[in-house]
């Protein structure tokens, strides 16, 4: 088990390293100079000049390449060209807001998704399972912006019953946290819940299909237990494979949510740092949220061994 | 002293909506009727689709009858509290045809086994249900240390074995084998056969063995029931039905087991036509369309499952009498 788990770490190096290639490649070969775009209109040829010279822009790009991986091994990503703040020190500002957004749509989605899931298969056809289908395809058909505005409208000004936009760190009252944060979380959750949803329905009805729940219910066993012990342990596996990879998404998710309620969070400093191209902030933010989803992957990997004890590593 | 089994006009018809309008629902059990004694063998043979497994699951109720009723022992099985079923089940047990499927992969056998111990409340406290784990297993040929294995790691035989070491937990009076050696080899297959004859022994068990495989029925059985349609056409004991088969389609269905015995070998009867559907079963006789000796009155009339003789063997066949005699 441990010898998987150092064998799945080490395996992770050269994804990161292909990301890191790709995401250096990729502003590499973005049309327009840096230097230009920093320096400002009224800059002369000898200042941009300069400035290209302090950021390394004259140098080939495999030398930037490797000395920009070497820092970042040492736990610098650089100064922001914009703010000339260090890019690890803006991201940990900003990580508390994305990380709440996260975790309480991860809530939501599974709170909600999982137990929809469960009850639409254990009904299957019934009226609860046709509503459920129905609104799935409408949750999933409608994107982010479109129910975060829809949201905003009714709650916030019509009903003024919650705050239109903002943060507010949970240090500084839960109440005020969760009231600034429950309309993005949920806007942020319908297509990631319905998916869990969904993926939980059609796997609890393929268990529910199998002899040992016919057997289950020979031997005696309470249909609750039937439910949550025999099929949805057995039904899990999907299920947590889908909420793991969501939470990927869900992260690419706040760059828009985070932008319509105001929210400084990771989202928007990615916004801020591609609009002034801020390329050292970009690179930042590109590779650590894609660590993020590789470490991400790993933990799902290994909660199949909790819940599927044919999984051995 | 009552039958232990008694089923009766059992009729189970799935409802056939293609999404648009309803059709005619399929009669998957169109009036079942038999019964079966204490410690009897009765073997539920017929093709593919002809209500065999739904049978099996309708008794148990594990699929709502459409109507007739099931009694074990006396006691009614349809309309039964969910409290009183649970205690009849305790007494019927089953054994699917897939033993992969039908252990829990997330439980280890203890759990498996120990789980009906438990609901049923038969023992009490750790020791007292390893003890009896241990039993079972040993009854099915398993050394007690597999119980704290899970089902992967066990060969299909032996899944099986613990499958029915499971449907033995709750010590019933009733087991039905739901095509439960069809998925298995030849060689483990026969080793399955002789663990039921052995365990019918042992416990007294009444075993339904639900097959298509009339090799293996006629080497373990005390009755025989066939069935085409969701019907019985015919039944009687295992002698009378494997030598003198009043019924068609029993003869055709004989005919198409393989011997390698020549003096044995029968004359083959090839059916024509393809089973009809379920949610269009013929008028008459149905049986008709693909009956060699079909006449005017099977359209008219169907046939009622009457005995030939004073021999408990019944035929739902026009010409029951004249088949049984011809071929005596």
């Amino acid at each position: 088990m441990l010898s998987y788990v150092i064998r799945r770490a080490l395996l992770t190096i050269p994804v990161v390293a292909i990301v890191a290639a790709i995401v250096f490649a990729m502003l590499y070969f973005t049309p327009g100079d840096p230097a230009l775009v920093i320096a400002g209109d009224q800059a002369t040829p000898a200042q941009i000049e300069r400035i290209r010279v302090a950021l390394h822009l004259d140098q080939p790009p495999y030398v930037r390449f490797f000395a920009w991986i070497g820092q970042f091994l040492q736990g610098d990503l650089g100064v922001s060209v914009f703010t000339g703040q260090p890019v690890t020190y803006m991201i940990a500002q900003r990580l508390e807001p994305t990380l709440s957004l996260v975790v309480l749509a991860v809530l939501i989605s599974v709170g909600v998704g999982v137990p929809a899931g469960v009850i639409a298969a254990w009904r299957q056809g019934g009226t609860f399972d046709k509503v459920f289908v129905t609104a799935s395809t409408f949750s999933f058909s409608v994107p982010v912006f479109i129910t975060a505005y829809g949201l905003a409208y009714i709650f916030a000004t019509t009903l003024g019953w919650l705050p239109v936009q903002g943060f507010s760190p949970i240090e500084d009252g839960v109440g005020e946290f969760i009231s600034r944060l429950i309309m993005p979380a949920i806007a942020i959750s319908m297509i990631y819940a319905t998916l869990i949803a969904n993926v939980t329905r059609s796997s609890m009805l393929d268990v529910l299909g199998q002899d040992y729940i016919r057997t289950a219910i020979t031997k005696g066993v309470p249909r609750s237990q039937v439910l949550f012990r025999h099929a949805l342990k057995n039904a899990a596996i999907p299920v947590i494979t889908v909420v793991g990879n969501g939470i990927g998404v869900l992260i690419g998710g706040t760059v828009i949510i985070e932008t319509i309620f105001a929210i400084p969070g990771i989202g928007r400093l990615t916004v801020d740092a591609i609009m002034h191209r801020d390329y050292p902030v970009i690179q930042g933010v590109v590779l650590l949220s894609s660590i993020a989803y590789v470490l991400l992957n790993l933990i799902v990997d290994l909660t199949y061994v909790v819940f599927d004890p044919r999984v051995r590593y | 002293m009552n039958e232990l089994l008694d089923v009766s006009q059992l009729k189970k018809y799935f409802p056939n909506n293609n999404g648009f309008r309803a059709g005619s629902p399929i009669k998957a059990l169109d009036g079942v009727t038999f019964s079966m004694k204490r410690e009897e063998t009765l073997s539920i043979v017929g093709e593919s689709g002809c209500g065999k497994s739904t049978l099996g699951r309708t008794i148990l109720r594990l699929s709502e009858p459409t109507s007739g009723n099931v009694w074990l022992d006396g006691f009614p099985v349809g309309g039964a509290s969910p409290r009183d079923l649970r205690r009849l089940r305790q007494r019927m047990q089953v054994v699917f045809q897939d033993p992969a499927s039908s252990l829990n992969p997330h439980m280890r056998i203890r759990g498996t086994l120990a789980e009906p111990i438990t609901n049923f409340k038969l023992e009490k406290g750790r020791s007292a249900i390893d003890d009896r784990v241990a039993e079972l297993l040993k009854m099915v040929g398993l050394p007690p240390e597999t119980m704290r294995r899970y089902p992967h790691e066990f060969s299909g035989g032996q899944r099986q074995r613990i499958a029915i070491a499971r449907a033995l937990a709750s010590n019933p009076d009733l087991l039905i084998c739901d095509e439960a050696v069809s998925a298995l080899d030849v060689s483990v297959k026969a080793q399955i056969v002789n663990l039921l004859n052995d365990l019918k022994e042992q416990l007294g068990l009444a075993n339904m063995f639900i097959s298509h495989d009339l090799a293996i029925v006629e080497h373990m059985t005390d009755r025989v029931a066939v069935m085409y349609l969701g019907i019985i056409v015919e039944i009687g004991d295992r002698d009378s039905v494997f030598l003198q088969p009043a019924h068609p389609y029993t003869r055709a269905l004989l005919s198409s087991v393989p011997t390698i015995d020549a003096s044995k070998r029968r004359e083959r009867i090839v059916l024509k036509g393809e089973v009809p559907s379920p949610a269009n079963i013929p008028k008459g006789c149905r049986f008709r369309t693909r009956c060699p000796l079909a006449f005017g009155l099977c359209a008219e009339e169907e046939p009622k499952l009457r005995e030939i003789g004073d021999t408990g063997h019944f035929a739902a066949c026009h010409l029951s009498e004249e088949s049984a005699t011809a071929s005596a």
